[in-house]
């Protein structure tokens, strides 16, 4: 393989990385509270909003049955008035951090509610206002659930920045289809499928890692 | 009802105090709590007894705010609970601890930050904080433990810090929701002591809820019997024990090592004599007459075919308490005797049956 092709696919690694943590970070962000609300908001919980909290859900469901190529698609107007343009990475985050936010909220909510209910109890018996419940107990003992949901929302946002390559997202995707596809060059594809299997075992192995530190339960 | 300090004013109040739980489907609302008017004496250790379902938690539930009366009045030191808005009750909660079955405690913070939290939420300084914590620790007997885990200590140990925790504010009442219900007997007792000490050292009024006649035996000055909603009884344990009236009580009582019957003998009770029977009758001794020799009297005033069947000696409430189960004729004339020397001598009987 030549210099210049080697060049290519790190310049592509690094395109890949910086969709997969830009959004990640944004998605991960809005997704937090967002997941949060859903978990503490129904009828007789923490900050009771059952209708807010059912409109919610149901803009979350419906992001995330859309199948990503048609959000990307579908949202194009959106991005061009965020970046200015329609292809490229810079464009490819906004369709990645939209896919990112609904995902990453349903894996907090799940991993909020797996939060023993008795916890609640003794907090709120120790007069804890609802803001310290769900930072002192709540986010802090769904620490590690919450470690593992960011890890599998990286994860898959690999994949996903992959695909954005097909509509001219930039990245590995972006250089598997044009070199290993169009141009017909196996040895790129294989490459590129080589570099984004290890990308995503790397991502797997320090989530695993760090959650189990965080995990006191089974020691 | 009698009460261990009758002249203080009551730590809790309930007065009229109805819970109804709206029902889940088409269903008539539940009656949790059916007109409850008690007292808990301050200083007291006062215990809840009840069955499943009596609505023991949902009682224990109101004195700190966690649930709502339908109507009546809970107080707390004066205080009026149902009038309080959510700052009020968070401000009452802090000077309320409480310590439940299955302990509750932070998975994710070691030992010592679990008995800080009700600190940190109180706003209270890292090095108050720091200034608190360590004196609990000792108190409760794990000072060697407070970098641990939860997961790493036994349940015992896990409730040991559960009641530091409850104590971290210095509250004056402490509830315990079936705090020993997790714990074998043994583990069960040293919690007890330690609830003790603490209501005898720090002079706080504790409030326990519980479905083993056991543990209110064992630490309680006072006791109510709960069921279906409803106080069926109260007032000094001793007494409650000693002279059971309600059969809710009689019922919880009965599962006590020691008033319970010979398996065989239980089995073989009738409810009526017929001729050539024995009655079954239980004495129980307390006080005074627990330190008369008064089954030799009673041998030689009722005739020498008296036989006793079971018999213990105990505590309740710190008083000497003995039961003794025997067995006469039942006729007339032997009967008449038994129970002119009973009355004689001011014991409590209970003819439980008679066998063939
Ligand atoms: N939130 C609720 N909604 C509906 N019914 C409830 C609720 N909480 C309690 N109940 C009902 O009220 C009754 C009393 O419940 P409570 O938890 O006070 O019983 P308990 O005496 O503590 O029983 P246990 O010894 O089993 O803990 C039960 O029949 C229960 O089903
Ligand atoms: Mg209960």
């Amino acid at each position: 393989m030549s210099p210049d092709l080697l060049l290519l696919i790190g310049k592509a690694t690094l395109d890949t990385l910086r969709m997969v943590a830009i959004a990640g970070l944004i998605g991960a962000l809005i997704g937090l509270p967002i997941g949060v609300f859903l978990a503490t908001s129904g009828r007789g919980e923490l900050f009771p909003a059952p209708n807010i909290n059912r409109i919610v859900g149901l803009i979350i469901n419906a992001l995330r049955s859309t199948p990503f190529i048609i959000l990307v698609v579908a949202i194009i107007p959106f991005t061009r008035l965020l970046t200015g343009t329609s292809i490229g990475t810079k464009a490819a985050i906004v369709p990645l951090t939209i896919a990112t936010i609904p995902f990453f909220a349903r894996l907090v909510e799940a991993a909020i509610r797996e939060v023993d209910k008795g916890l609640i109890e003794a907090a709120r018996a120790m007069g804890a206002t609802p803001p310290q419940i769900v930072f002192k107990v709540l986010l802090a003992e769904a620490r590690p659930a919450l470690t593992l949901a960011l890890t599998m929302t990286l994860v898959s946002l690999i994949g996903y920045s992959a695909m954005v390559g097909a509509v001219g997202g930039g990245g590995l995707g972006d250089l598997g289809i044009r070199y290993g596809y169009q141009r017909f060059m196996p040895d790129v594809m294989l490459v590129v499928v080589i570099v984004l299997i290890v990308l995503v075992q790397l991502v797997q192995s320090a989530g695993d890692a760090l959650a189990r530190r965080f995990d006191k339960k089974s020691r | 009802m009698t009460q261990s300090v009758p002249h203080a004013a009551p730590m809790v109040t309930f007065t009229g105090v109805y819970k109804h739980f709206a029902a889940s489907g088409s269903g008539a609302a539940f009656t949790a709590l059916d007109g409850i008017d008690y007292s808990v004496a301050k200083g007291s250790i006062t215990g809840i007894i009840g069955r499943s379902g009596a609505g023991k938690s949902t009682l224990i539930r109101l004195v700190n705010g966690l649930e709502q009366a339908s109507s009546g009045k809970v107080q707390v030191d004066g205080v009026d609970v149902g009038a309080l808005d959510e700052a009020g009750l968070r401000t009452l909660r802090r000077s309320i601890g409480m310590i439940f079955q299955h302990f509750n405690l932070l998975s994710t913070r070691t030992v010592f930050d679990n008995v800080a939290l009700p600190l940190e939420i109180a706003g209270v300084g890292k090095a108050d904080i720091e200034k608190r914590v360590r004196p609990l620790l000792d108190l409760v007997g794990l000072a060697d433990k407070h970098s641990r885990y939860p997961a790493e200590l036994s349940g015992g140990q896990k409730q040991r810090i559960g009641i530091a925790r409850a104590l971290a504010t210095e509250p004056k009442l402490l509830l315990s929701d079936e705090a020993t219900s997790a714990l074998d007997p043994e583990t069960t007792q040293s919690i007890l002591d330690l609830l003790k000490t603490i209501n005898a050292d720090l002079g706080l009024t504790v409030l326990l809820i519980t479905h083993e006649m056991e543990v209110v035996k064992a630490v309680t000055s006072d006791v109510a019997v709960i069921d279906r909603g409803r106080i069926v009884e109260s007032g000094r344990t001793f007494d409650v024990f000693t002279r059971p009236a309600h059969e809710t009580t009689r019922a919880l009582l009965s599962g006590l090592p020691g008033s319970k019957l010979p398996e065989t003998l239980a089995r073989s009770l009738k409810p009526a004599p017929e001729a050539g029977d024995r009655a079954i009758v239980r004495i129980t001794f307390f006080g005074a007459t627990a330190e008369r020799p008064l089954v030799s009297q009673l041998i030689s005033t009722v005739g020498t075919e008296v036989n006793i069947m079971a018999g213990t000696i105990d505590e309740i409430g710190g008083e000497p308490y003995g039961s003794l189960v025997v067995a006469y004729a039942a006729t007339p004339e032997t009967s008449g005797r038994a129970e002119r020397f009973f009355t004689e001598n001011g014991l409590v009987t209970e003819v439980l049956g008679y066998v063939a």
